[in-house]
């Protein structure tokens, strides 16, 4: 397990750091070049004659956020480097390719931001950009992602527990399910302009859970990784991360949270039933129909010789969350 | 009339060979510096088998070209653009073995019997094998009739190449669709000849 829950009495760093010294850190960091270097490093585009043009920038500006943090130097290593984390996504709406999204998103608008939580819930929530970052207390939780192509990345993400939110909205009983849906917005997100252009997708991207898998404090809102708000091809500015089951299902950039009494219909479960199903929990003993699921490979530091193929645990190692599923076939309801 | 010299011929072999031999190079600098985005590994499955399939896509239409242009001296163009697609799917291969499966024999045998897709890549890559190691002047002299008739295998590779390719996408089957369709095209300029084979065959 690499989430750490802080005892209440441990020190949060923004507590024993003078406060405008702690709010300006990155600045003096940049101050003293460090940032300047990693911007440089921090995207280019895999391409095979791109030999030499690798300063290409993410011109994104992203601003550190206070959270509680949980990492330590000992976490450090075995971190996805964030230039990886940040060049390397799926995200349909700006591009089928991996390398699509951090070039065709760094002008994406997060702000103004709206976020609607509806449905059967007894108090509708309306949360506006700045909310997002101020209405419940931020955490970092260091997370595997397993996306259903068989790698993986462990990213330091920082967000609030779903929970909080749908107790503050107060579900009605009968709320059964929790639908997301994407933006939908064709002029910023290209991918959304013809089915050719974002694989072949019926936008806005919609996924769903159970509402107790949602209720589960793993599942997570983040809003940040890396000490810092999520850029557009992360699925800024709020995006859902649940870590036992495969990335498709973590969407970003989400406008609508609403509960139903039925089950959502979601995005990539319709476009091919057999090979993404609603549930889609990370399972190493059912394949997918066109590829192996009991191993992956893991993206960390190494280079291309790096022996990272690891075994794939149940429920991507969080088996907490095992009980959900106590009277269900997993090799049916994939 | 125009007529290709040898030495146009020449030339063309030096396009061809740098056009086919100069990106792979650049492509496995960039891989093993590290350079090559966050998952190089896929980008080289990627690139090695698009260019393989552009390669034999290249290399099956010379001959209508030949054909049409009346050009017969063109023909020894058939064989560096081959190859080059053997090589580029020998790539492919290789670097699915060493960076995908990092030598998991086991994963290799159950994948190809398991998946579709990976089984029609396995046919494909033996049979260019064949055809590669075939290719020189002299077995070619020796099969005589034998050699056209093993050479022809290249249309069942075309096909296995096409579906191990639409098999492999998640979605966005665009650009394999277009493949394919480049595919029919060059199966459909030499119709005559192959149901004249069909019709032989039965």
């Amino acid at each position: 397990m690499l989430i750490r829950t802080p005892k209440p009495s441990e020190l949060k760093e923004n507590q024993v750091t003078d406060h405008n010294v702690y709010q300006n850190r990155r600045n003096i960091l940049k101050g003293l070049g460090y940032l300047g270097a990693g911007a440089l490093l921090s995207s280019h585009k895999a391409n095979a004659f791109n030999l030499f043009n690798n300063d290409d920038e993410t011109s994104f500006k992203t601003r550190a956020l206070s959270f509680a943090q949980t990492t330590s130097e000992n976490d450090k290593h075995i971190l996805t480097p964030e230039r990886k984390i940040i060049t390397h996504n799926n995200f349909y709406e700006f591009g089928t390719s991996k390398a699509d999204p951090v070039e065709t998103s760094q002008n994406f608008k997060v702000d103004p931001w709206t976020l609607k939580i509806e449905g059967l819930v007894e108090e509708p929530i309306t949360l506006g950009y700045e909310d997002l970052y101020k209405a419940f207390d931020l955490e970092e939780r260091i997370y595997r992602l397993r996306c259903v192509e068989a790698w993986s990345m462990v990213v330091p993400w920082i967000g609030f527990s779903l929970q909080k939110l749908l107790q503050k909205a107060k579900p009605l009983s009968s709320a059964k399910y929790v639908a997301f849906e994407t933006l939908y917005d064709p002029k910023q997100m290209p991918g959304q302009k013809s089915r050719f252009s974002g694989g072949g997708i019926d936008y806005p991207y919609v996924e769903g859970l159970r509402l107790d898998e949602a209720a589960h404090p793993l599942t997570l809102m983040s809003v940040g990784l890396y000490g810092k708000t999520l850029p557009p091809q992360n699925g800024a500015p709020i995006r859902l991360v649940v870590p036992w089951k495969y990335g498709f299902k973590s969407i970003k950039s989400v406008v609508s949270i609403r509960l139903t009494d039925k089950i959502p219909p979601t995005t990539w479960n319709k476009l091919a039933p057999s090979e993404y199903g609603f549930y889609a929990n990370v399972n190493p003993n059912v394949d997918h129909p066109r590829w192996s699921q009991a191993s992956e490979r893991l993206i960390t530091t190494g280079s291309l010789f790096n022996r990272n193929r690891v075994a794939t645990q149940i429920f991507n190692g969080y088996e907490e969350v095992a009980p959900l599923y106590k009277r269900m076939d997993l090799a049916r309801y994939i | 009339m125009f007529r290709l010299k040898k030495s146009h011929i020449i030339l063309l072999k030096v396009i061809i060979h740098s056009a086919a031999f100069i990106p792979l190079a650049c492509l496995y600098f960039r891989a093993f510096t590290d350079k090559l985005g966050a998952d190089p590994v896929q980008e080289l499955l990627h690139f090695t088998g698009i260019g393989a399939f552009n390669l034999l896509l290249l290399s099956l239409l010379i001959s209508p070209v030949t054909k049409k242009l009346k050009q017969g001296i063109l023909l020894n163009l058939r064989r560096p653009l081959g190859l080059y697609a053997f090589t580029y799917a020998l790539f492919h291969f290789l670097s699915y073995l060493a960076f995908d499966l990092q030598f998991e024999w086991q994963l290799l045998i159950s994948e190809v019997f398991k998946r579709p897709y990976i089984f029609a890549g396995i046919l494909s890559l033996l049979i260019l094998t064949a055809l590669a190691l075939t290719s020189t002047k002299s077995i070619q002299r020796k099969l005589g009739k034998a050699w056209q008739k093993t050479h022809n295998w290249v249309y069942l590779a075309l096909v296995t190449i096409g579906l191990h390719y639409f098999w492999s996408v998640k979605s966005s089957l665009l650009q394999p669709i277009i493949y394919i369709c480049f595919a029919l095209i060059l199966l459909l300029l030499r119709r005559n000849k192959l149901t004249k084979k069909f019709k032989r065959h039965n």
